[in-house]
C-alpha cells in the first residue's frame, strides 16, 4: 500500500513532466499570476504574443495551445498542428492522422482503451460532437487534441492562448534567454523548460507535497498496524507451541530468538510479496484504468517499506512474545 | 502409618535410591480471592527404573503432581528432589534446565508442533538439549519399536492419534531424561491404541530400565505399571 501510493504520486506527476518535455521546445510562456505546477484551463494570453517572441534572438519556433480541462486528469488540447508539428517532430499515430476539419479530434492510446474510442468514433466533450481521426501514442503534451481555433471559438476565447512553447537555436541557452524574456517582456511565468521539470519535483511543490506526505504518513500508520496487528494475533495464537518449546527444555531467549527470526523472514517475505503487488497494481492500472493514475516503480521506497515492515512485525511479535514466555507453562499449554 | 513412612516402606521394598522424592508437597492454586488446595501434603518416593501410576479422579490433584514433579510450576510448599536436584530452591532457569535435561513429557494432548514434521519434532528436542541431531543407530530401534519409523516424514495432522502419542514418546525419551512423565498419556486415544501405547512403554521400561511415572484415571491403564499410587483429594492415599 505504501508503495503503491508513493508510487502513484510520483508517477502522476512524472507523467505530466514527461509529456510537457515531449513538446520538444526549450521554453513555456504561461499565464502570469499561474502557479508552476496549477493546472492550467482557460486563455488568459493574446495571440500577439507570438510574433513578439519570434522576434526575440535565438527564438526559431513558438506555437500556443489553449487547454480545457476535462474530467481530472485529462485535460484538451487546442493546437495549431502545422507549429506544434514543427516544434514537435509531429504525433506518431498508431491509427489516423492529424485533425483535418475543425470537428476531428484525437486522443492517446490510454485514452482510447478508457474510452472505447477508435477512429471514425464520435465523441461528446465540453458540449460539442467531435469525429476521432486519430489515435496517437501516449506521451507528447496532451491526451486530447483539437485544432487550436475550434476550441478557441467553443471556449469564446478567439485569439487567445493558454499557454505558449518557445524554440530556441540553442538548447544549452534555454535558463539564459528565459531570464532575458521575463526581463524583456516583463513577464515572470517564463520559464525554461529545464526549469519546468525540476519544479514538477514533488519536493519543489508545496502543498503537493504535504497533501502527499500526509498520504504516506496515513499508509505508514495503517501499514504498521496492519502488520503490527498480524503480528501480534500471529503470535498469541501460538502461545500453546510457545508453552511446548519451554516444556521440552526451550529457554526465554530460545523462543524469542526463533519468533523474532521468523518475525524478519515474514516481514522480509512480506515486503518483497509488496513489491511484487506493486507491478501487479501498475499493470491492473493500465489494463483498467489507462490514461488516469500513472504508477511509478520508486526504488528508494522499497528500504523504506521494508523498514517499517519488519520494525512493526517486531513489535507486534515481540509484545505476546514476552508475554508467552513469561506466562506459566502449564498456562500457555492449555491456551486453546 | 503415616504417608512418609508409607513411601519409604516402598523404597525398601523395591531397593535402590528414589529418582524422585517428594515430602509434604502443597499447592494451592488462587482463584480470585478463594483459595484452592491442589495437594495437601504429598509424600512420594519413586526409584529409578521404576514404571509407577499415579491414579486418581478427576480434581484429585494428579496433574498438579505431575506438573511440579516436570518443574513446570512451582509449588506453595513442600520439597521435591528429582535426580538429587532440589527442585525447591531452582529458579525458573533452573527448572528449564531440569526439563532439558532430566525429565521428557507425554501429553494428553500429544503437544506436538504442528507446523514440523514428526522427525523435526524430535529433532528440536534434541537441539534444545544441545545434542546432535542426527539420529543414533539405538534411537532409530526405539523408533522402530514405537512403530513410527516410516511415519517421520510427517506432520502431526497426516498422523492418528495413537502415531502422534508415540511420536510424542519417542520426543520424551529422545534426550535420555531420567525419568519420563507421562499425563494422561492414552486420554484422547481410542481403546487399541491406548492398549498398543501402553504397551509401548512398558517395553521400554523393561527393555532400557527407563523411568516412567504415568498420571491416569484409568485403572485399566495403570495395570502396566509396576505400581500404582493412588491419589484423592490432593493426598497419596
Amino acid at each position: 500500500m505504501i508503495l503503491t501510493l508513493v508510487g502513484v504520486s510520483h508517477g502522476t506527476l512524472d507523467s505530466t513532466k514527461n509529456r510537457a518535455k515531449a513538446v520538444g521546445a526549450d521554453i513555456m510562456v504561461r499565464p502570469t499570476g499561474t502557479s508552476v505546477i496549477s493546472s492550467l484551463s482557460g486563455a488568459p494570453m493574446s495571440e500577439k504574443y507570438l510574433p513578439l517572441l519570434m522576434q526575440q534572438p535565438h527564438v526559431t519556433a513558438v506555437t500556443g495551445v489553449v487547454v480545457q480541462s476535462l474530467q481530472f486528469p485529462d485535460s484538451v488540447f487546442g493546437i495549431d498542428f502545422a507549429a506544434f508539428n514543427k516544434m514537435s517532430g509531429g504525433f506518431q499515430y498508431l491509427k489516423g492522422r492529424d485533425p483535418v476539419n475543425d470537428d476531428d479530434m484525437i486522443v492517446d492510446e490510454d485514452y482510447a482503451q478508457k474510452n472505447h474510442l477508435h477512429v471514425g468514433s464520435r465523441v461528446k466533450l465540453i458540449a460539442h460532437d467531435w469525429n476521432i481521426s486519430g489515435i496517437m501514442e501516449d506521451g507528447k503534451a496532451a491526451r486530447v487534441a483539437v485544432k487550436l481555433g475550434k476550441l478557441q471559438e467553443i471556449e469564446g476565447t478567439p485569439g487567445h492562448l493558454t499557454m505558449i512553447y518557445v524554440k530556441l537555436d540553442d538548447s544549452g541557452l534555454a535558463d539564459d534567454v528565459a531570464n532575458q524574456l521575463k526581463a524583456a517582456l516583463h513577464d515572470d511565468q517564463i520559464y525554461s523548460i529545464n526549469a519546468l521539470m525540476d519544479a514538477y519535483s514533488i519536493n519543489n511543490v508545496g502543498m503537493l507535497k504535504d497533501f502527499i506526505d500526509v498520504v504516506i504518513a496515513v499508509a505508514m500508520i495503517v501499514g504498521f498496524i496492519v502488520v503490527f496487528m498480524a503480528m501480534y494475533t500471529a503470535v498469541l495464537e501460538r502461545t500453546r507451541e510457545i508453552g511446548i518449546i519451554k516444556a521440552v527444555g526451550g529457554g526465554s531467549g530460545l523462543v524469542l530468538s526463533i519468533l523474532l527470526r521468523e518475525t524478519v523472514m515474514l516481514a522480509v517475505g512480506g515486503t518483497l510479496v509488496g513489491i511484487a503487488l506493486t507491478y501487479v497494481a501498475q499493470w491492473a492500472m493500465k489494463q483498467f484504468e489507462p490514461g488516469s493514475l500513472v504508477q511509478e516503480t520508486v526504488y528508494a521506497w522499497w528500504p523504506i517499506a521494508g523498514v517499517i515492515a519488519v520494525v512493526g512485525a517486531l513489535l507486534g511479535a515481540v509484545v505476546p512474545g514476552m508475554k508467552a514466555v513469561k506466562q506459566d507453562v502449564t498456562e500457555a499449554l492449555s491456551y486453546e | 502409618m503415616s504417608e512418609s513412612a508409607t513411601a519409604e516402606a516402598m523404597v525398601g521394598a523395591i531397593g535402590g535410591e528414589p529418582i524422585i522424592q517428594v515430602r509434604g508437597l502443597t499447592k494451592v492454586y488462587r482463584v480470585g480471592d478463594v483459595e484452592v488446595p491442589a495437594l495437601r501434603g504429598v509424600d512420594l518416593d519413586i526409584v529409578r527404573g521404576e514404571f509407577v501410576a499415579i491414579v486418581g479422579a478427576s480434581g484429585s490433584g494428579k496433574s498438579t503432581l505431575f506438573h511440579i514433579l516436570g518443574g513446570l510450576t512451582a509449588p506453595t510448599a513442600g520439597s521435591v528432589v528429582i535426580d538429587g536436584k532440589s527442585l525447591g530452591a531452582m529458579s525458573n532457569a533452573e527448572r528449564t534446565e531440569l526439563r532439558k535435561t532430566t525429565v521428557g513429557f507425554v501429553f494428553q494432548k500429544y503437544n506436538l508442533l504442528p507446523t514440523l514434521t514428526a522427525e523435526d519434532n524430535i529433532k528440536i528436542v534434541e537441539y534444545i538439549g544441545g545434542r546432535s541431531t542426527t539420529f543414533s543407530a539405538e534411537f532409530e530401534e526405539v523408533l522402530r519399536l514405537l512403530g513410527i519409523k516410516d511415519r517421520m516424514k510427517h506432520k502431526p495432522r497426516a498422523l492418528s492419534g495413537g502415531q502422534q502419542q508415540r511420536v510424542a514418546i519417542a520426543r520424551g525419551i529422545v534426550n535420555k531424561p531420567a525419568i519420563l512423565l507421562a499425563d494422561e498419556p492414552t486420554g484422547n486415544l481410542d481403546s487399541e491404541n491406548s492398549a498398543a501405547v501402553l504397551k509401548l512403554m512398558k517395553d521400554l521400561n523393561e527393555r532400557t530400565g527407563q523411568t516412567i511415572l504415568m498420571i491416569t484415571h484409568d485403572p485399566e491403564a495403570a495395570a502396566y505399571a509396576s505400581r500404582a499410587v493412588h491419589i484423592r483429594d490432593g493426598r497419596i492415599a
